[in-house]
Parts: C-alpha cells; structure tokens; sequence
C-alpha cells in the first residue's frame, strides 16, 4: 500500500494506492489521525486501490464518523470492483462517492 | 473433503495476524497457476483474509495454536475450495449475525462485517466441528 497525502489549509487529499487489508489498514489509520485535525475537507483518490477488505473499510467508516464532526467526506475514483465491496457491505450509502 | 481432480496443497502456519502475509502469498500463488479470473480473485482473496484473521483473533484465545489452509480445485463443476481447520475453541463464525448494512455512518458497529463480506463473496461457506477441529470450507465456482 501506498499512501500520498496533500494537504492545503483545511483540505486534505490521501490517495491510496494498493492493498488495503489488515496488514496495512493500521498504517492508512494512524496516517489520518496525525493530519486529520482541523480539517474540513477530506478527500479520499481511491483510484489506485486494488483491494480493500473490512479492515480498509473500518478506517473509512471511523473517518467518516470524524469528518460528520468537523466538515465533509468524499471519496472518489472508485473502482468498479472497490464499488461492488461499497455496495454489499452498504458502504455506498455510508459514504458520499463522487 | 479430498478434490477428485486437484488434490491442491496445504500449509499449516501460526494462527496470528502476523501470518496473513504468509497466508495470502500461498493462496495467491494458487490462484495465480489456475489463472482464476480476476474479479472471482479478489473475492476468494478478501473472503481467505476475513476467516484467517478471524481465526487468528478468536480460535484460541489468546494462547499460541495453528491453522491448517487447504486449497484445491475441482471441474466438474468448476470450483476453486479454499478450507481452514484450527483446534481452538468451537466456534461457527456463520452463526454470527448479520450487520445491519443499511444503518447510516454513527450507528454502524465493525462487528461481522468482515465474516458477512467473507460469506457475500463466495458461492458456499460451510462450517463444521470435526475430531475436535473447527473446520471451515468455502467455495467459489469459476
């Protein structure tokens, strides 16, 4: 996995790159928690993400309850068989994909 | 269950989340000789991760055990099987309840998520307590 962050005032952008699973959902988890104060925005670039299991999706969810706190959410370029994990697991009710 | 057209292969490692690597290397590399179509892949990965580490959090409680995987194939039908036996404490991670997938965001739990994705992605799980193992089978048609 791979993790590039961008962050410009109150928006920040991680692009996640690769396998997220239980080995490395940890390392995406504590990444977001170094940069996510005072953040607004929070964008998630899903684009390179071959696979995500519960785990990857557990850091999404708990991002998610931060970000209903202090501004918005969006994850995008979700792959079609990222979406289809979305989608049974109801993750794509959950989080706002554009 | 022994696979008329595959015996398949085995590895017997530490159950602990440490091994998943190790894990998935071996599931990997099988399903890489079948060339198994992706999609079908990505679920036989996901669901082979969920049981594992599920087995490695719970089977044994804490104390030191180890987990046998097995994997084979069969033709007719075409089916890929993927088994984990433990000798932990008896426990049929399908009796486990469902999530409520359509809760919204603050009332959403982590509990069986996993084991639901695990059970979502593959054609049949089945679960038994046999000679003191837990033995947990899944299969995905190709």
């Amino acid at each position: 996995m791979d993790i590039t962050k961008n962050k410009d005032g109150g928006k920040l952008e991680i692009k996640v790159s690769g396998r997220l699973d239980t080995t490395t959902a940890p390392q995406l988890d504590s990444e977001i928690k170094e940069s996510v104060d005072g953040v607004t925005e929070l964008i998630f670039d899903l684009g390179n993400l071959e696979y995500i299991s519960s785990a990857g999706l557990r850091v999404l969810l708990a991002s998610q309850k931060t970000m209903n706190k202090q501004g918005e959410m969006k994850v995008t370029a979700v792959s079609e068989p990222v979406m289809e994990i979305f989608e049974v697991t109801g993750f794509s009710e959950i989080l706002t994909i554009v | 269950m022994p696979l008329k057209n595959d015996e398949g292969e085995q590895i017997v490692i530490a159950a602990e989340v440490e091994n998943l690597p190790v894990m998935q290397d071996f599931v990997n590399l099988y399903l890489e000789k079948l060339d198994c179509d992706p999609g079908k892949r990505l679920q036989i990965e996901i669901a082979a991760e969920e049981f594992f580490v599920n087995i490695a959090n719970y089977a044994y409680e804490g104390e030191k055990g180890s987990v046998t995987v097995k994997t084979g194939v069969s033709y007719d039908p075409a089916f890929i099987e993927i088994t984990f036996i433990d000798s932990g404490i008896p426990f049929d991670p399908l009796a486990r309840k469902d999530p409520d997938t359509a809760a919204p965001a603050e009332e959403r739990g982590i509990g069986g998520l996993g084991i639901y994705m695990a059970k979502n992605a593959m054609d049949e799980v089945r679960y038994e307590y046999k000679d003191g193992q837990n033995v947990l089978t899944m299969k995905k048609l190709m």
